[in-house]
């Protein structure tokens, strides 16, 4: 691979607000606290941050964050869309430009009044404003305004092609919840699920019932990018990227690739997989744990195979089996996830990955993790992540 | 199901004549007139060839069940619950969305036979359905 961008960067920095269901602040407030404790935790002045990257969907500017934090000269500014489908491309965007000089340290964040604002579960209404109306139109024409009911469609096809039982969806929404329960930040913590409690859920559209969409949530969260050499003089291990990529591929689209010819799996993640192991020199035998997007129980299914952690209608054996939970092979989403302990749009889950890579994450497991891998939104463009120990 | 409440979709240049077909009672497929590549949902441009050129042909209506879901929650204004959504495979090979009429959802089963109809709303808004159809 040419344009490696393996090792030039590293997360250097972890911030985040209070997780909550009403933050009773503004999301510029969120976001700026988040970068704030961000730079805090990395022990770098704001004035050395030079370029700032965040969602399209992110309500904040970055001169607006930049303002209330006080960062000054400012290289490289930049929104990345299709929801949470930027999360690892906010990492490339800021690898890329340290990669190349433009700039040193990189600040990205997403902050939302997910749950008191604009609730994203409560679906897409009148109030589209991006140029891809039309698309969204084929389905809001019919009552499709949410997620769920997107992603019910493919995840629907998936389990009937392979014979995936309800149970598995109800494994990975307790098992996630049995990791929250001992995060303090989590939505979950002293919560539990048990298989009763999903199945009592409530059915939103089938497979996907209450239980297995992720949280709504008011909150922050920031990591700043910088070098690996000038990392390694911060206040934190460095997180150093092995491998960053976005990944769409064709036929792609927002949420309802339902016209290409395989419809049972995840074609833009297998993309991102391939990507991010070349680039890497990893294979999934190299992944100590993993941090999958998981906006819905049925994603984590999928991208289990994506990622070549099994083979295609083998996820079902490898969640039963214990191998995403504690003490398993690949425990995934040990803080809770999106799931369980916050929905700030996966940025929550990357800051995550860094910290198993510290080694200091809240339910750290008990082995060494040298590799952590990391994904963005699912049936959408999207990416993959790969962190290392320096 | 008929409901005058529904978000209508905008009708632009790439996607108006493909609800006027609708309201003719007629289920288009877009066509390149170049290379005569069959797509939906409809584009301006042509992936195959690049052209811009296209028609549309009448599909036949029929097709099978290739995935569905049933939505319950939460429920909008302008729509009547529960809506079951059918990913119909048409015999013309491509696929479309559409709700899924006249069965109850607990009957519904993946690859059944489907076959288009037509509802109006009360405020005249016509939209192409599936219901269930004896197999060919
Ligand atoms: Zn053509």
């Amino acid at each position: 691979m040419e344009n490696s961008l393996k090792n030039q960067a590293a997360i250097a920095g972890v911030g985040q607000t209070r997780y909550s269901k009403e933050s009773g602040v503004s999301e510029l407030s969120l976001a700026s606290e988040a970068v704030a404790n961000c730079l805090e935790d990395a022990g770098l002045a704001p004035g050395e941050v030079d370029g700032m990257v965040s969602y399209t969907l992110d309500s904040s500017d970055e001169i607006e964050v930049a303002q209330c934090v006080g960062i000054g000269d400012l290289n490289m500014f930049a929104k990345i869309n299709y929801g949470g489908g930027a999360a690892v491309g906010l990492i490339q965007q800021a690898a890329m430009a340290i990669a190349s000089g433009v700039c040193n340290n990189v600040v990205v964040w997403r902050a939302m009044n997910g749950r008191s604002g604009r609730r994203m579960g409560q679906g897409t209404g009148q109030q589209i404003v991006s140029s891809d109306l039309i698309h969204w139109s084929w389905y809001q024409v019919y009552g499709m305004l949410t997620p769920a009911s997107w992603v019910a469609m493919i995840a629907h096809k998936y389990m009937h092609t392979y014979n995936v039982p309800n149970d598995t969806l109800a494994s990975v929404a307790t098992t996630q919840r049995q990791f929250a329960v001992s995060n303090p930040a989590a939505f979950g913590y002293q919560k539990p699920m048990s298989t009763e409690d999903y199945y009592h859920s409530k059915m939103v559209s089938y497979p996907l019932r209450v239980f297995d969409c992720c949280q709504e949530t008011d909150g922050g969260c920031a990591l700043l990018i910088t070098s690996t050499e000038r990392a390694k003089s911060l206040k934190q291990t460095p997180a150093v990227i092995r491998a960053v990529t976005q990944a769409s591929v064709q036929g792609q689209e927002q949420m309802t690739s339902f016209y290409r010819d395989d419809i049972a799996s995840l074609p833009e993640m297998e993309y991102a997989a391939k990507r991010v192991y070349a680039m890497s020199g990893l294979g999934p035998d190299d992944i100590d744990a993993a941090c999958l997007y998981d906006a819905f129980t049925t994603e984590i299914v999928m991208q289990l195979e994506s990622f070549g952690f099994c083979g295609r209608g083998e996820a079902k054996d490898f969640i039963a089996d214990g191998h995403i939970g504690p003490g398993g092979r690949l425990p995934n989403n040990t803080h809770g996830g999106l799931l369980s302990e916050a929905y700030i749009h996966g940025v929550n889950n990357i800051a995550q990955a860094a910290r198993l890579i510290r080694g200091n994450a809240v339910n750290q497991p008990d082995k060494t993790v040298d590799h952590v891998l990391v994904s963005s939104g699912v049936g959408v463009p999207t990416g993959a992540l790969i962190l290392g120990r320096d | 199901m008929q409901t005058a409440g529904r978000i209508k979709p905008p009708m632009t240049a790439d996607n108006g004549w493909w609800w006027e077909q609708a309201a003719q009672q007629v289920l288009a497929i877009q066509r390149c007139t170049s290379c005569e590549t069959l797509r939906h949902p409809p584009r301006p441009m042509c992936n195959r060839c690049r052209s811009l050129q296209w028609d549309f042909i009448a599909a036949s209506g029929r097709g099978t069940l290739a995935s569905y879901t049933v939505l319950e929650h939460p429920q909008f204004p302008g729509y009547q619950y529960p809506i079951a959504i059918a990913l119909v495979e048409l015999e013309e090979g491509e696929r479309i969305t559409a709700q899924l009429v006249g069965i109850e959802p607990d009957d519904i089963t993946f690859g059944m036979p489907l076959q288009v109809s037509f509802q109006a709303d009360p405020d005249g808004f016509v939209l192409p359905v599936f219901e269930p159809a004896e197999e060919n």
